[in-house]
C-alpha cells in the first residue's frame, strides 16, 4: 500500500519537475503554470483578428529552447519585431508575436500553428530550426519564412546570416593594439565551421595589424563548460598572452572568471577579455574596473527588421541568402568600455572597417582562407 | 617549458578544480556508506550552486566581505533540506534509490531555472559581485618548490575541500556514529537487533551527502560560473559519483580520485606545451580522463566494493 502511495507521489515529484523545468525558461513570467497556456490564448487571438483584418501585414517568429529572455539572438530577435512593430503600429499578438519552444519537438508544431494563424512572414531564431522550416515551408508556398544563423532551401524562405568574421577581424586589430606582451588568445565552443569563421577573423585581423603577434587557439568543446573555459583562460594568462576573444558561449563565463581572479590579486596586470554576441561589459565588471575590452556584437534584430521591412514592401529575398555585416550596422564592435578602448584603436577600429566596407580587404572566414591571408600579408 | 614550471601549472589547476567534485564526492561517500544510492548529487550541486548565487547576488550590499563565506553555507543548509525529499523516499518510502535521485536531479535543475525566471524576469542570473578569488597564503607561499606548487593561486575553498575529506575520513573511520553508519549500509539488520536506529542513520547520512552537494556546487558557482544557468553544473554531479566508486567508497579515495580528474583535465589542456605530450593531438587529451577511469574501474585498482546493503529499502523485521 505504502508503495504504490509513494508510486504516485514520485509520479507527482518528476511531473512537477518537467513542468516547472520547462517553465523556468518561460514566457514574460505570467505565472506559475501558464507557460503553455499563455502562448495558446495569445495565439487565438492573434488568428481571429489576423484572418479578419487579411489584407494587413504580420510577421511572427518562432525561439528555439533559449527561450524569448536568452540575453542572446532569441532576444535581440524579438526586440527587432517589436521595434518593427511599434514602428508600423502593429498590435503585440496581433500584427506581431512569437511562439516559444521548450524543447525540439515544438518547432514544427510551433510553425504551423503561426501558419494557420494567417501571419505573412515567419522566422524561425537559430540553426536548430533549419529541417523545420524546411519542411513547413514547402507545405506553405503562400507563406513566407525567413531564417536566422543558418541557411534553408525553398522559394519562400530567406536565410540570414552574418559576417561574424567581419565583426572578430575587428576585435583581432582591438586586441592587437591592446597587447603589451604581443601574445593574444582565442577560446572557442566547438571546433567547427561557425566557430571556425570567428577564429579566422579574428587571427587576420591581429596579424593585420602586426604579424608578429602570436595567437593561441584552444577549443573547449562545449558551449557550456565554464570550468574548461577558466581553465584553457588561466593556461593562456600564465603563457604570457593578455587578451583573450572567446566565442564559446557560457564556456566564456570561465575566461571572465579567471580574467577577474587575476585582476583582483594585482589590479595592474594587463588582462583583458573580448565578448562574443553582445556587449558583454557587465561580465567583466570587478569593482571599479572592468576586464572587458570590448565585444563583436551581432544585431540580430536590425537583420530582422530589415527583412520585415523587405516583405512588407512586397520585395521578400525568397529563396536568397541574406549576409549582414559591418556595412549593414548588423555587426558591430562595442565602446562600452572607454576607458580601455582609447582613443587610438577605435580610430584604428575605424579605419580598417573603412576598408573592410569598400572591400579593399577580403576577410578570411575559414582556416584556409585564412593561410592565404596571411601569406600575402 | 621546463618539468618544474608544468608542475608549477598542473597542480594548482588540479587542485583548484578538483575541489568542486572532492566536496561532493565526500558527501557522497557517507550516503553510499549508509546504504542509499546517491545519482542525486548532480541535483544536490544544482541546488547548492542555484542558492550560492542568489544569496550571494541579495545580500551582497548588507554582507560585503563574508558574502560568499554566508552563501556557501545557506547553499549546504537548503541543499540538506533538499536531500530530505531523497530521504524521504528511499528510506522511508522504499523507493528505487536510483529513480528517486533522478526524480532529484530533474526537480532541482527545473526548481532552479523556473524560479531565476521568476524572481529575475530572465533565463539566467547576473554575474555576482563577489566571487571566491585565488590567494597566496601568507609565509606558506615563499617556501621553495611546495610554496608556489600548493600554497599560490588556490582559492581558500579549495583548502577547504581537503580539509573537509580528512573530517570526512576521521567522522566515517574514527568515531561511534561512523561505525554506526557503516554498519547500517553492511548489514542493516545487525545493526538494528544492535540498536541502532537504521532509519534515522540514513536521514543523516543523505543529508551529509545533501550538505556536501550544496556546498561542492556553490563553491563551483562562486569560484568559476559566477552566475546560474541550465549550463551552470552539466556534469560535475556524476564525475563526483564516478569519484566515489573509484575512490572505493572511501572519503580520501574520493579526493584522490577528484584529484586526479582535476590533474588530467588540466594536463590536457597544458599538454601541448609538454614534450611527450605535445605530438598527441588535443582530443585524446581530452577523454584521457574518462578512458582512465574505465581503465582503472576495470581492474587496475583492484575490486571496487560496495557497501553490502546499497541500494536496499531496510524493512523491520524480514530476513
Amino acid at each position: 500500500m505504502k508503495i504504490k502511495k509513494f508510486m504516485l507521489m514520485l509520479t507527482l515529484l518528476l511531473a512537477l519537475g518537467m513542468v516547472l523545468g520547462a517553465c523556468g525558461s518561460g514566457d514574460e513570467g505570467s505565472g506559475s503554470d501558464s507557460g503553455g497556456e499563455d502562448t495558446e490564448n495569445s495565439g487565438s487571438d492573434g488568428s481571429d483578428s489576423g484572418s479578419a483584418e487579411g489584407g494587413d501585414f504580420s510577421v511572427a517568429m518562432v525561439t528555439d529552447v533559449g527561450g524569448v529572455d536568452d540575453k542572446s539572438f532569441n532576444q535581440s530577435a524579438w526586440e527587432g519585431l517589436q521595434a518593427f512593430g511599434e514602428e508600423h503600429g502593429l498590435e503585440e499578438d496581433e500584427g506581431y508575436d512569437y511562439a516559444q519552444s521548450e524543447s525540439d519537438a515544438d518547432y514544427n508544431t510551433n510553425l504551423n500553428r503561426l501558419v494557420r494563424q494567417g501571419y505573412n512572414l515567419i522566422y524561425g531564431i537559430g540553426y536548430l530550426l533549419q529541417p523545420a522550416i524546411e519542411e513547413v515551408a514547402s507545405q506553405y508556398p503562400d507563406t513566407n519564412f525567413s531564417i536566422v544563423d543558418s541557411v534553408a532551401e525553398g522559394d519562400n524562405i530567406a536565410s540570414i546570416t552574418f559576417k561574424e568574421h567581419q565583426g572578430s577581424f575587428l576585435a583581432g586589430v582591438a586586441a592587437a593594439h591592446k597587447t603589451e606582451s604581443n601574445h593574444v588568445g582565442f577560446v572557442g565552443g566547438v571546433d567547427g565551421d561557425l566557430i571556425n569563421k570567428f577564429e579566422a577573423g579574428y587571427i587576420a585581423g591581429v596579424k593585420s595589424v602586426n604579424k608578429d603577434i602570436e595567437v593561441d587557439v584552444e577549443y573547449a568543446g562545449s558551449f557550456a563548460a565554464s570550468d574548461k573555459g577558466k581553465l584553457i583562460a588561466s593556461n593562456m594568462y600564465s603563457g604570457g598572452a593578455d587578451v583573450i576573444y572567446h566565442a564559446s558561449g557560457a564556456t566564456g563565463n570561465g575566461v571572465f572568471a579567471q580574467a577577474k581572479d587575476i585582476k583582483n590579486n594585482n589590479p595592474d596586470e594587463n588582462v583583458w577579455v573580448i565578448g562574443v554576441d553582445r556587449d558583454q561589459h557587465e561580465e567583466g565588471a570587478i569593482g571599479d574596473d572592468n576586464v572587458t575590452l570590448t565585444s563583436m556584437v551581432k544585431r540580430v534584430d536590425i537583420a530582422v527588421q530589415d527583412v520585415s521591412q523587405q516583405a512588407m514592401d512586397g520585395e521578400f529575398p525568397g529563396g536568397e541568402v541574406l549576409e549582414y555585416g559591418l556595412g549593414d550596422e548588423a555587426i558591430s564592435i562595442a565602446r562600452t568600455n572607454e576607458e580601455a578602448l582609447t582613443e587610438e584603436i577605435t580610430t584604428a577600429i575605424e579605419e580598417w572597417k573603412q576598408k573592410i566596407t569598400n572591400g579593399d580587404i577580403e576577410v578570411p572566414s575559414t582556416r584556409d582562407e585564412l593561410k592565404e591571408f596571411e601569406s600575402s600579408l | 617549458m621546463a618539468f618544474f614550471e608544468i608542475l608549477q601549472t598542473i597542480i594548482p589547476q588540479a587542485i583548484f578544480f578538483a575541489a568542486p567534485l572532492i566536496l561532493t564526492a565526500v558527501g557522497g561517500v557517507f550516503s553510499e556508506r549508509s546504504g542509499v544510492v546517491n545519482i542525486g548529487l548532480e541535483g544536490l550541486m544544482v541546488m547548492g550552486a542555484f542558492v550560492g548565487i542568489v544569496f550571494s547576488l541579495t545580500f551582497d550590499s548588507v554582507l560585503g566581505g563574508w558574502t560568499p563565506w554566508v552563501a556557501i553555507i545557506a547553499a549546504m543548509f537548503i541543499s540538506s533540506l533538499f536531500s530530505i525529499i531523497h530521504a524521504l523516499a528511499s528510506v522511508t518510502f522504499r523507493a528505487d534509490q536510483v529513480v528517486s535521485g533522478v526524480a532529484i536531479n530533474f526537480l532541482a535543475l527545473g526548481l532552479g531555472l523556473f524560479l531565476t525566471e521568476q524572481w529575475y524576469g530572465k533565463g539566467q542570473t547576473d554575474i555576482v559581485e563577489r566571487p571566491f578569488y585565488s590567494t597566496d597564503v601568507f609565509l606558506l607561499s615563499d617556501i621553495p618548490i611546495i610554496g608556489p606548487l600548493f600554497f599560490s593561486g588556490l582559492a581558500l575553498t579549495s583548502y577547504l575541500a581537503i580539509i573537509l575529506a580528512f573530517v570526512g575520513w576521521f567522522v566515517l573511520f574514527k568515531t561511534p556514529f561512523g561505525l554506526r553508519l557503516r554498519s547500517v549500509g553492511e548489514h542493516p539488520m545487525a545493526a538494528d537487533t544492535n540498536g541502532i536506529n537504521v532509519t534515522k542513520i540514513r536521514y543523516i547520512a543523505v543529508m551529509i551527502s545533501g550538505a556536501m552537494g550544496g556546498l561542492g556546487g556553490s563553491v563551483y558557482a562562486l569560484t568559476i560560473a559566477l552566475n546560474f544557468s541550465h549550463a551552470t553544473i552539466v556534469g560535475q554531479g556524476f564525475m563526483s559519483l564516478a569519484a566515489v566508486i573509484f575512490g572505493k567508497w572511501h572519503p580520501l579515495g574520493a579526493l584522490g580520485a577528484a584529484l586526479f580528474f582535476g590533474f588530467a583535465q588540466s594536463l590536457s589542456y597544458v599538454g601541448s606545451d609538454v614534450p611527450l605530450l605535445a605530438d598527441i593531438p588535443q582530443v585524446y587529451l581530452m577523454i584521457a580522463p574518462y578512458v582512465l577511469t574505465i581503465l582503472a574501474l576495470a581492474g587496475f585498482i583492484g575490486r571496487a566494493e560496495a557497501p553490502k546493503a546499497i541500494g536496499k529499502p531496510y524493512i523491520k523485521g524480514s530476513r
